[in-house]
């Protein structure tokens, strides 16, 4: 008797998770890239017809300042947080795999903030820049640090800077695990050949570190870049989007990163339509962005 | 050598610094979480006057019910746990027979999933509330403000990423293991469950802790599918819940968010070493 292809074993296997894939990824995502070209509403219910509108919502984007803003904005946050992720959690690696006696424990301690989510540690930074900075500056003789209107929140532009800083600080325990695996890896006959060559620690870093330590550097990379792309969290609970600000004539949320503007624009204006089909353009953004990335860093892997 | 003495110290201390700036934030609550609102205008940077205060205020936030702790800490504990466990059994017994059917429909499906860990949550959401409410209209199964629709979407939205760990370690498994227990007469089921299913601890430690931390901290899904100040409300939830009901009081949301990091540093305490190993392993992958 012939054996048969799929043995039921493989379907009963398989089974719940298609179950749920099906329920929460594949429909959701047809029913949504539909609905970005209809003119769909948080009253139309499936059964309805919805009305075909072309690209209309998609048109409708391009002239909104709002979204070009959050979509820059995401852009320059998202570079920001990288190049800040990474340098503050590789210098931490190389601080914490030196033969320090409480390597450990600073190892944790800097992992702690990773432990919690992005939501709480945005109201403790709202405090922290709201009320802790201002009273600091009180008690170093910086009395303008107190004033209303120098709050670091109450501006777009330094309020984007503490995004960067709560989501390093939030993020950055977390690459330095993989970094200090990654240097822990690194033999340790290349570093002591090199040390009695007389290489200096500069040196070291460039020809044995940073090159041993590429692969970790992909991943790395991956990892910040897509999550600072997402970021919402944090963004919801520090700056809540604001605050306002004008861009191309019209009022807008200076800190309104993609996710939230999405959110937003969804539930907040009603325009359900609205928002799918900048998840659309939100979801190939990040698709094109990540191939792209792991591509180029495949390619640097393998020439070296 | 004597050199390299004073530069480990210098870097020792520098550490040091850097540990306590990095902890400083949770000192800020801390203290704060034990002073009266008169106080932290006085001096959020001060140490609180009376640390009694500190049970005053948990009391307090134990029975607000904007928080309502002990229900949103169990449902946290209940909605993880069990988000936890399917993930775990459903994604290395799914992992298994994709890597042991060598068909073009299984590596296809195989595929799918692994391409699937790109889509962002946001271009599922609003369809994903439409067609939840739809689902239970028809059938009468409810999935909003329900357990059994929140645990669903993280098995959905969790199995990608456990699926493509799990798999990636199956391969490396020697086939001979499982010819001989069939030999033995084990079924199909009984050579996964007994034989594999052991083999692949620290995989299920990485998909635990990737996991676990995911959903506990999770705001966004819940927030959609339980709702702030409904029936059933996660940690998180609850703690956002409260600071919305209670703008600028942050004595008490000092206390919430306190009380709302206690359980994992706690669970960190414990279990340091394997969660930063299982967060190493699963970014590795």
């Amino acid at each position: 008797m012939k054996k048969a292809k799929h043995p039921a074993i493989f379907w009963i296997f398989l089974l719940p998770v298609l179950f749920a894939f099906s329920l929460v990824i594949v429909v959701p995502f047809l029913l949504g890239v539909w609905y970005s070209f209809t003119n769909w509403s948080a009253t139309a219910r499936l059964g309805e017809t919805l009305r075909f509108i072309g690209l209309e919502n998609y048109a409708k984007i391009l002239k909104d300042p709002s979204f070009a803003y959050s979509f820059l904005l995401t852009v320059v946050y998202t570079i920001f947080n990288m190049v800040a992720i990474n340098v503050a959690s590789f210098s931490l690696a190389m601080l914490v795999t030196r033969s320090l006696k409480g390597k450990n424990v600073y190892r944790a301690g800097f992992f702690v903030p990773n432990l919690i989510g992005g939501l709480i540690l945005g109201y403790v930074w709202q405090f922290v820049f709201n009320n802790a900075v201002p009273s600091i500056g009180t008690a170093l003789g910086l009395a303008s640090w107190a004033q209303a209107e120098n709050l670091v929140l109450g501006k777009s532009v330094s309020a984007l800077i503490a995004l960067v800083i709560v989501s390093t600080w939030q993020y950055a325990g977390y690459i330095m695990v993989i970094y200090v695996a990654a240097i822990e890896n690194i033999p340790q006959e290349l570093i002591e050949a090199a040390q009695i060559d007389g290489a200096s620690p500069l040196r070291r870093l460039f020809a044995i570190t940073l090159p041993m330590t590429r692969q970790a550097f992909t991943i790395t990379l991956f990892l910040t870049l897509v999550n600072s792309f997402k970021q919402f969290d944090v963004n919801v609970s520090l700056t809540a989007g604001g605050p306002a600000t004008m861009f191309a004539g019209q009022p807008i949320l200076g800190t309104q990163l993609l996710a939230l503007n999405i959110y937003n624009q969804g539930f907040r204006s009603n325009d359900m339509a609205g928002g799918q089909a900048r998840a659309v353009v939100f979801f190939l953004v990040l698709t094109l962005v990540s191939i792209i990335q792991v591509s180029i860093n495949k390619k640097r892997e393998i020439e070296l | 050598m004597k050199q390299k003495k004073s530069g480990l110290v210098a870097f020792e201390a520098l550490a040091v610094v850097l540990f306590v700036a990095f902890l400083f934030p949770f000192l800020i609550v801390l203290v704060n979480a034990a002073k009266a609102p008169f106080e932290i205008t006085q001096n959020p940077l001060s140490f609180p006057t009376e640390w009694g205060k500190i049970l005053a205020n948990i009391g307090t936030i134990w029975t607000s019910s904007n928080v309502r702790y002990g229900s949103s800490f169990l449902s946290s504990v209940l909605i993880t746990s069990l988000s936890l466990i399917f993930l775990n059994l459903l994604s290395s017994q799914a992992a298994w027979v994709l890597v042991r059917t060598k068909t073009k429909l299984s590596s296809g499906i195989f595929i799918l999933f692994v391409a699937a860990m790109v889509i962002p949550f946001q271009i599922v959401m609003f369809p994903l509330l439409t067609w939840f409410r739809e689902i239970a209209n028809v059938t009468g199964i409810r999935l909003l403000r329900s357990y059994a629709g929140i645990i669903v979407a993280y098995i959905g939205f969790g199995m990608s990423q456990s699926i493509f760990m799990f798999h990636g370690f199956i391969k490396s498994i020697p086939l001979e293991l499982e010819e001989a227990a069939i030999i033995d007469g084990c079924k199909p089921w009984e050579t996964f469950y007994k034989i594999i299913f052991p083999i692949l601890k620290p995989i299920h430690a990485t998909v635990l802790v990737l996991n676990g931390i995911w959903i506990w901290n999770d705001y966004l899904l819940p927030l959609l599918v339980l709702g702030k100040g409904n029936r059933i409300m996660t940690i998180p939830l609850a703690v956002s819940n409260f600071a919305g009901a209670y703008v600028k009081q942050w004595d008490l949301i000092m206390t919430a968010i306190l009380m709302a990091m206690i359980p994992i540093v706690v669970l960190f305490l414990f279990a340091q070493k394997y969660i930063i190993k299982g967060m190493v392993a699963g970014s590795i992958k």
